[in-house]
């Protein structure tokens, strides 16, 4: 659906149904983009895939936006949907504090989104709750703080990890991590090894 | 009771008596699972994946697959480079198929400036996409049946992917890594006489695939170890969000280049293969068939080129000629402003998706107004479809592994970034 008019009808369409979730909804540069609540997560996607008349059945992308300088809410969580019924692609955007950093998982109504959301926990520290295996998936488990969060520096170095027992049960994690820590100074990163080890 | 109490139980006749109980089938077997390290440097994983299989016997009865060996930071460099410095980058993710990682790109940040390229542009990316996406699957379909004993056919295969890999040098100057796209434009035309050559590529490399055909296609060793194998529905497609080859040999009928076409595809005659199981052998089948479109495609697009510029007339987009450079000062004012500024899109955000080699390639980024992307994140199909490989691999024998991962065409670059 490339017509303009059509995707706003397609969006007056959505408003009707799910007004009551949506906080805010545009058409810009032919996609259509929404905003609902953090509490509204999973009830509004399991409408959208569910409703006849909109049919959301691919989940496409899940990511997050790291808005530093945008006060206590520093996150947005930016999900891609597609409906193949209706050939329309949504965007649909959430906001997430910095002191809260969890949002409800949709890993239960879609399955392929398991694996996107392990990588928005990975890299931005995001945690989605009610995912039943959220582990580390681009980075190691060892990994210290949250690499594509705008705090994190590009140039940062981490010190080489332990020689791992060949276990299996070694790769599954301990989600118990620190939170973010600012990595500096070279003593900072061995404090951190230490910690890790 | 458990069985300890069962053996020894006190049935009051004095001493202890041992219950009988008949044998049972798997009292003497050794029933305890095994766990077994594949990766991730195993020469049949094409990328460096690492898949840790628990078997029965031979049956895989739980697996856990591990990527991100080759992860290095895409995302977090693209927002330190400006929009056309991406472009090297953009190579390196799926490095069999790399135009159309350029071609993405492009179309990405040109959507964000809302800019049209000429038409001669867009013909040229869609012949140069097509010759990727053959080269992609030629190099996906010779590796899976080296690996299952078709030795002769992986070098026919990749004999042909040479010949085409030698006409993507002549025109981009690299074989693998290539950087040829550019915001606004391409780096170059086409050499002359380039269709002529292109025409008789294929030729020789259709013949190449008729040969391969006869070796696999009705080869009674390859069907056995091909059918019914990893097998995943139309729904699991779709829940799993399965794009590309791999979708659509599921019988999932989704193409970008037909739901949404961009760069001129809707002027193109060429059909979707669909598979009807979503087995190996239909995800073989598909990539097969989709070579066959592509050459399809490639002959239309050369048989219609328009003449024209390749690049769009913008000063802010793409850099002026050199002679402009060295003979007017409003030419060379631009030819720095671009070199040391880079383009500057106004602030928002986009996402476009084109048809890669291994499904929907798509790039969402957002423009702060500055020469560098705020944020980029890269929709690597390879990295989706690895998320399937633990509901695949569950049932199946140890050997069908390596047929598995094959098929899925996990390219290292894309999935890890």
């Amino acid at each position: 659906m490339t017509n303009v008019s059509e995707q706003n009808a397609f969006l007056e369409l959505i408003n009707s149904k799910l007004g009551h979730y949506i906080v805010a909804s545009s058409v810009d540069k032919g996609d259509l983009a929404l905003r609902i609540n953090r509490e509204s997560v999973l009830d509004f996607f399991n409408l959208l895939k569910l409703d006849s008349q909109l049919q959301f059945n691919l989940f496409l992308s899940v990511t997050v936006v790291d808005w530093m300088d945008a006060g206590e809410e520093r996150f947005e969580v930016v999900y891609h949907l597609l409906s193949t019924q209706s050939k329309t692609r949504l965007r649909v955007k959430v906001w997430v504090p910095e002191q809260d950093c969890k949002i409800a998982s949709v890993s239960k109504v879609w399955a392929g989104a398991g694996f996107m959301e392990r990588e928005a926990w990975d890299m931005y520290g995001v945690v989605f709750e009610g995912h039943d295996d959220l582990r580390r998936i681009l980075m190691y488990d060892e990994f210290v703080g949250y690499p594509l969060r705008k705090d994190y520096p590009v140039q940062a170095k981490q010190p080489r990890i332990q020689l791992r027992a060949p276990e299996v049960s070694n790769t599954a994690l301990n989600m118990k991590r620190d939170n973010l820590v600012k990595i500096t100074k070279k003593s900072h990163l061995e404090e951190n090894s230490r910690k890790v080890a | 009771m458990s069985k300890k109490n069962l053996l020894n139980v006190d049935y009051g006749v004095g001493g202890v008596t041992t219950h009988m109980r008949p044998r049972e089938l798997g009292d003497d077997l050794h029933s305890e699972t095994m766990i077994v390290n594949l990766g991730p440097a195993h020469p049949a994983t094409h990328g460096t994946a690492r898949i840790v299989a628990e078997l029965s016997g031979e049956k895989i009865v739980d697996a856990d697959v591990e990527v991100g060996y080759l992860h290095r930071g895409f995302e977090k460099m693209c927002e330190t480079v400006d929009y056309n410095q991406v472009m090297p980058y953009a190579d390196r993710l799926n490095y069999v198929s790399p135009i159309i990682n350029n071609v993405g790109w492009c179309l990405t940040i040109e959507k964000l400036l809302e800019v049209e390229v000429p038409k001669r542009c867009q013909y040229i990316r869609v012949i140069m996409s097509e010759i990727s996406r053959i080269t992609d699957h030629l190099t996906c379909l010779g590796a899976s049946a080296m690996e299952l004993g078709a030795f002769t056919v992986m070098l026919y295969m990749i004999q042909a992917r040479e010949l085409l890999w030698e006409l993507i040098e002549e025109v981009t100057g690299a074989r693998l890594t290539i950087s040829y796209g550019r915001v606004g434009g391409l780096k170059a035309d086409l050499p002359d006489g380039f269709g002529p050559k292109l025409l008789k590529a294929f030729d020789e490399t259709k013949k190449f695939l008729d040969d391969c055909d006869r070796l696999l296609t009705r080869n009674r060793i390859f069907i056995e170890r091909m059918c019914d194998v990893g097998v995943v529905t139309r729904d699991e497609a779709i829940s799993y969000s399965l794009t590309g080859p791999v979708g659509r040999a599921s019988g999932f009928n989704y193409d970008v280049r037909k739901a949404f076409p961009y760069s001129s595809y809707e002027d193109f005659d060429f059909e979707v293969p669909l598979g009807t199981k979503g087995d190996n052998y239909d995800r073989f089948l598909v990539r097969y068939n989709e070579i066959f479109e592509s050459i399809k495609i490639c002959e239309q697009a050369l048989a219609k080129l328009p003449d024209g510029p390749i690049a769009i007339d913008d000063p802010h987009i793409v850099l002026v000629p050199k002679d402009e450079v060295y003979n007017s000062i409003d030419g060379m004012i631009n030819h720095f402003e671009m070199v040391m500024y880079g383009i500057k899109p106004p602030k928002g955000d986009v996402y476009m998706p084109v048809e890669g080699g291994t499904g929907e390639l798509g790039f969402y980024v957002i423009s702060d107004g500055t020469g560098n992307p705020y944020k980029v994140h890269v929709r690597a199909p390879s990295f989706i479809h690895m998320g399937v490989m633990k509901k695949m691999l569950v049932g199946q024998s140890m050997a069908d592994v390596v047929p598995i991962f094959g098929m899925i065409n996990m390219i290292g670059g894309e999935c890890d970034r």
